[in-house]
């Protein structure tokens, strides 16, 4: 393990304060008050903490419809992310993007897309700037099982590979896209696929943060360090449905009650840490109590926040017009 | 002042932009030529050679070959230029959007409202449309009216090289996403054009000509038809003012209903196809904000609402005329 204390214990507050947030979005959705549409990470927290401890605010990422958990990894403001998803003008894209559009590029996260496979391309074009520029940076696309059958991220594969670009394609395999068991939607497999491009590829236990890390680790620095493109195929589980909402009349009845119990990501790190007496419990009850105060900060003050204006409706369409 | 080919005034444009600003880089299918092949280097320099000479000036790091994967490189390019490079995209004919559509629309296009108002994504996509060169449905549209309904782009529709070159620098310096149209039976075209860069601001129509009897509305090469038969017509006493509005987004609303509010009458030559194009589309401006001044039916030459045909004799009947725009005008002038 290369990690010290304080990446020990900044993982483990980025995991907890993507699992808190997700279920508290979870229960203010449920009063009526969150419009649109959500869907959450609850129960993937180790692959986006894994893989965004290695990044810093050079390098991009690109996510998916599931992305609260890729933002508060790249280091996104956990209360202007609230305030956007409840539609609040102090959200982080003020009101204007909502969950599935959540970005702060100045912390090179280019956003959530609406768009299942929208993400790939875009981080070709970001792993090029960084090449280009000669930043150092890395980029990253998050997929799901569902948009590693798109033909975006085939060809953004592709492409990283005939440029030779500083990208790595995540493909967060949770088992469902939308009601569809990726048993049945994906022929072959993520690491399969990526041998077809000669990319070089790994399978990891995506409940592991550990394992996860490592895998990401050496992808990233491959990529720094010129080598080019990678994939890493990460198998996890969401907690929820694909949206709220989502009865999840497709799964079996205790298969989430399970999962949490069995696999838990949280559990399974502290568990680990505490074995190797690396972190003490009341340091982990401490991040634990920080952490539920800042979501519920987060609410209160989206819930207090002011909604945008009509002067808001006609602006950022255009730097100029 | 030295006439050159719209062909030579884009690649001076580029070579300009390029030398004043390192993040400017250029990609597309073989816009250079002959990767990873035995013969020339810089075989191609784009399809038609609107790019020859600028990767031998510029390198194979600005200068970016790619595979035929427009929706990795359209949206690549979206990405670079929302992470600090300044893209200049060629997607070789407007008819491939169909397969990269999403990265335009949904992405670029969306990034800055989307995001808050944070993001600013300095992006052209160069882009070849139009009729005229029997290459039939799938390489011959001209589906600026699509991109022009989407908030976010900007649309341009140069009518001459001199036009060309000062709007392209205008696209590659502005901030937005740019969506630069070139007609492809226009690359020879030629006119006298400066060697220095200088822009052409978007949202500022060019009267071509000016007269006092019909307004004549015109995009792209339709803008040389509309004027050829505007001298023509002026032998016989019809004076036309002639309007390029240059940009469909922006669109200079004020030029076209100042122009219509003169003359009271108006022909719109659009060579897109005719439902929701920019002939309806100016149309319903005038109707609404000018008719008052209208002493004529607005007449519209379009297309017919049908692909574009392959056989020459179809294609040549498909095209918007010049016979088909004095008619429109002689009617509406009486």
């Amino acid at each position: 393990m290369q990690l010290n204390r304080d990446d020990l214990l900044k993982a483990y507050r980025q995991m907890k304060t993507i699992r808190v947030f997700e279920e508290r979005v979870h229960d203010e959705f449920a009063t009526g008050d969150i419009p649109g549409f959500v869907h959450l990470y609850a129960g993937e927290e180790a692959s986006a903490v894994g893989i965004c401890l290695h990044l810093n605010d050079n390098d991009y990422i690109a996510s998916t419809h599931r992305g609260h958990g890729h933002c508060i990894a790249k280091g996104c403001d956990v209360k202007g992310m609230m305030s956007e998803i409840f539609g609040r003008a102090d959200g982080l894209c003020g009101g204007k993007g909502g969950s599935m559009h959540i970005a702060d590029l100045s912390r090179g996260m280019m956003g959530a897309n609406g768009i299942v496979g929208g993400g790939p391309p875009l981080v070709c074009g970001a792993a090029l700037s960084a090449k280009t520029l000669g930043t150092g940076g890395v980029a990253i696309a998050f997929v799901g099982d569902g948009a590693s059958n798109q033909g975006t991220t085939f060809e953004a594969m592709n492409l990283a590979k005939v440029w030779d670009l500083p990208a790595i394609f995540v493909v967060e395999d949770n088992g469902y896209a939308e009601a569809t068991s990726s048993s049945w939607s994906v022929s072959g497999d993520a690491v399969k696929r990526a041998a077809g491009f000669d990319i070089p590829a790994q399978r990891v236990d995506g409940h592991d943060f550990f394992a996860v890390n490592e895998v990401a680790r050496e992808a990233i620095e491959r990529a720094r360090s010129g080598g080019g493109p990678s994939v890493l195929h990460v198998k996890l589980n969401r907690y929820f449905g694909h949206f709220e909402g989502d009865a999840m009349t497709y799964r079996a009845p205790d298969e989430t009650a399970k999962l949490r119990q069995e696999k838990d990501c949280l559990t399974l790190f502290r568990g680990r840490v505490s074995e190797a007496g690396l972190l003490e419990d009341a340091q982990f009850d401490e991040i634990d109590r920080d952490v539920d105060a800042l979501i519920d900060e987060a609410v209160s003050g989206a819930r207090a926040a002011p909604v945008p204006g009509a002067q808001d409706l006609l602006t950022d369409v255009y730097v100029s017009y | 002042m030295a006439k050159k080919s719209m062909r030579q005034a884009i690649n001076e444009a580029l070579a300009s932009e390029m030398r004043r600003d390192p993040r400017v880089v250029i990609m597309g299918e073989d816009i250079s030529g002959g990767m990873g092949a035995p013969g020339e280097d810089d075989a191609w320099g784009g399809p038609l050679g609107v790019t020859k000479g600028l990767m031998p000036e510029f390198g194979r790091g600005r200068v970016l070959d790619t595979p035929i994967t427009e929706s990795a490189f359209v949206g690549a390019a979206a990405g670079a230029a929302a992470s600090g490079l300044r893209p200049v995209a060629e997607l070789m004919f407007v008819d491939f959007m169909g397969v990269c559509f999403d990265q335009i629309f949904n992405q670029a296009a969306k990034f800055r409202y989307m995001f808050g108002g944070k993001a600013v994504t300095p992006l052209v996509i160069r882009t070849m449309f139009g009729a005229g060169l029997r290459a039939a449905s799938q390489h011959s549209q001209c589906l600026y009216p699509i991109f022009t309904h989407i908030p976010g782009l900007k649309v341009v529709i140069p009518s001459s090289a001199y036009e060309a070159k000062g709007l392209l620098i205008q696209a590659i310096r502005d901030d937005d996403p740019v969506i630069f149209f070139e007609h492809k039976a226009m690359y020879d075209d030629e006119a006298e054009v400066p060697d220095e860069a200088y822009t052409i601001p978007f949202g500022e129509a060019n009267i071509t000509r000016e007269g006092d009897n019909v307004t004549v509305v015109a995009f792209g090469r339709m803008v040389q038809l509309a004027n050829q038969v505007a001298d023509k017509l002026a032998k016989d006493g019809i004076e036309c003012t002639v309007i390029d509005p240059r940009t469909t987004s922006p669109l200079d609303e004020d030029t076209i209903l100042e122009e219509v509010e003169a003359t009271g009458r108006l022909v719109i030559v659009d060579e897109a196809s005719p439902r929701c194009n920019m002939a309806t589309d100016i149309s319903a401006l005038v109707a609404q904000r000018a008719f008052g001044a209208l002493k004529a039916p607005i007449r519209m030459v379009t297309p017919p609402h049908t692909p574009v045909p392959f056989a020459g004799d179809l294609e040549d009947l498909y095209i918007p005329k010049p016979e088909q725009i004095e008619a429109a005008i002689r009617e509406i002038a009486a």
